[in-house]
């Protein structure tokens, strides 16, 4: 079992969707929530994925295809 | 010696040994090197810190590892320089520059560099790791060398010839990835999880950025042990610009430097300002951007501080600034045109943002004020070389000369005959 940290980034269209509750109904994925910032226009929620790294990449890849911008938790790593 | 004790999550304050980790294990905020203040308050005085060798290890006490074992290429005690040309044209009576450009690898990351390497090899890592368009890639690759350590680079498969050669020849692995911006962050970031390197800006990132300090003790050592009335600094990932002010508030805790309230203003530019567009909402909420700028130093669109930067400038009454890629180009002009520094786009953007705040009267006449020059020109001459004048194309006589230099003057000079 692999686990990955990752920002997730919600535009305004998506504060309303349940993207975490059905990224963990959809693939096989523990979702763990340890800090977030949701207000009426934006959000965004610092979570930990655990499951198979196959998995993981291809929840990724759902959760980036709804609209939901995806990030490191460190932010950018690559520096001028 | 060192007065480090601990990390600390800069979210929640939870406490943890000083290890190579970067991520609170409960609210995965970053984690901040914590020090003994009371202890250093004891220990550390102006003549201690001068009796200390001429770099930035003479700062020893307030970073987190020995100056004896440190990994020490030479980097620090850079020139500040009284500006007066500058200052003159921008109507600023006490302007100075502090040239960063002077360190070994010609750019600031030396002394962050210098600090992850130092705690890397304490921790037993026998490898440093870095992503990175230039600046840090050149310093990774250095002072793994130095250190006697392995060094893996990860490098965009498009980076311009130029800019691999200031990193290869160190004899790193350069690794040139050919994928997006966000897929090199994250392939980073997965390697980081996976590999046991040190990889500087990830799991000792909290002993790297300390580094940073030093910018600030040596400005304020070299000012005759007194803090700015205002810095202007560049902002990537919003790191130095926390940091440097962390520095001057420590020097005023332990009794250094008097407390002047020093107003920090933080220059981006427009092709990539998260920091400065969250500061014109006046929200605290950094909103990621894809970067286009000639700056390509400055060019982290979702910044790992910008939330902290953002509570700097709110806390210093700072301003913060953004830059068109035209006005970069001319920053580096007028720089290097009245003081003699030649120095890459982040300095462009530092005086580019310095002559806007102050044409606007957001700097008064006579602030003491330090302009923070992080890199040097030489390593981003595309941007300026399309818009400089030619050299004079000449024939090897003097009439040919004379008639080029009196089109290019409109006259020519006074000769020595009269």
């Amino acid at each position: 079992m692999a686990k990955q940290r990752v920002k997730f980034t919600f535009p305004t269209e998506l504060i309303k969707e349940p993207v975490i509750w059905k990224l963990g109904r959809e693939f096989d994925l523990v979702t763990n929530v340890r800090r977030a910032d949701v207000t009426e226009d934006r959000g965004w929620v610092v979570l930990e994925l655990e499951g198979d790294i196959g998995e993981i990449e291809r929840g990724v890849r759902w959760v980036q295809g709804q609209g939901v911008r995806v990030d490191p938790v460190p932010g950018d790593i690559v520096e001028g | 010696m060192t007065f480090a004790r601990n990390l600390r999550c800069r979210e929640c304050g939870r406490l943890y040994p000083l290890d190579p980790v970067h991520v609170c294990e409960f609210c995965f905020g970053p984690l901040e090197v914590f020090y003994d203040y009371r202890a250093l308050a004891r220990t550390l005085t102006r003549a201690r810190i001068e009796r200390g060798p001429p770099t930035m290890w003479r700062y020893a006490d307030l970073l987190p590892c020995e100056a004896e074992t440190a990994v020490d290429i030479g980097t620090g005690m850079t020139p500040l320089l009284r500006a007066a040309n500058l200052g003159r044209l921008l109507g600023l009576n006490r302007l100075y520059i502090k040239n960063d450009c002077q360190n070994p690898t010609w750019s600031f990351k030396d002394r962050v560099v210098s600090v992850a390497s130092s705690v890397a090899r304490q921790f037993e890592f026998d490898t440093l790791a870095c992503a990175s368009t230039g600046n840090l890639a050149n310093s990774v690759a250095a002072h793994a060398a130095r250190a006697g350590m392995k060094a893996i680079v990860f490098i965009p498969a498009d980076l311009e010839q130029g800019k691999i050669v200031g990193s290869a020849v160190y004899g790193p692995t350069l690794v040139a990835v050919d994928g997006s911006y966000d897929q090199v962050n994250r392939l980073c970031s997965e390697l980081s999880d996976k590999y046991p390197w040190a990889f500087v800006n990830i799991n000792v990132r909290p002993y790297y950025a300390e580094g940073s300090k030093t910018l600030a003790y040596e400005v304020c050592e070299q000012l005759g042990w007194q803090a700015p009335d205002h810095c202007i600094v560049p902002m990537a990932s919003g790191s130095l610009f926390t940091k440097i002010y962390k520095g001057i508030k420590e020097l005023a805790w332990l009794g250094l430097v008097d407390w002047r309230a020093t107003r920090m203003s933080g220059a981006q530019a427009e092709g990539c300002c998260p920091i400065v567009e969250a500061w014109q909402r006046q929200s605290f909420d950094v909103r990621p951007q894809k970067p286009n700028t000639i700056a390509k130093s400055l060019a982290i669109g979702n910044p790992a501080d910008g939330y902290y930067a953002l509570k700097t400038l709110a806390h210093t009454s700072g301003e913060g600034v953004a830059v068109s890629d035209d006005e970069i180009v001319e920053g580096i002009r007028l720089l290097a045109e009245t003081e003699g520094i030649f120095a890459e786009t982040a300095g462009g953007v530092v005086v580019a943002a310095l002559k806007r705040l102050a044409q606007q009267g957001r700097i008064g006449g006579d602030e003491l004020v330090v302009a923070f020059i992080t890199g040097a020109g030489l390593k981003t001459q595309e941007a300026v070389a399309q818009r400089l004048q030619p050299p004079l194309a000449i024939q090897p006589t003097m009439a040919s000369f004379e008639e080029a230099l009196s089109e290019r003057m409109g006259a020519l000079p006074a000769s020595r005959r009269g």
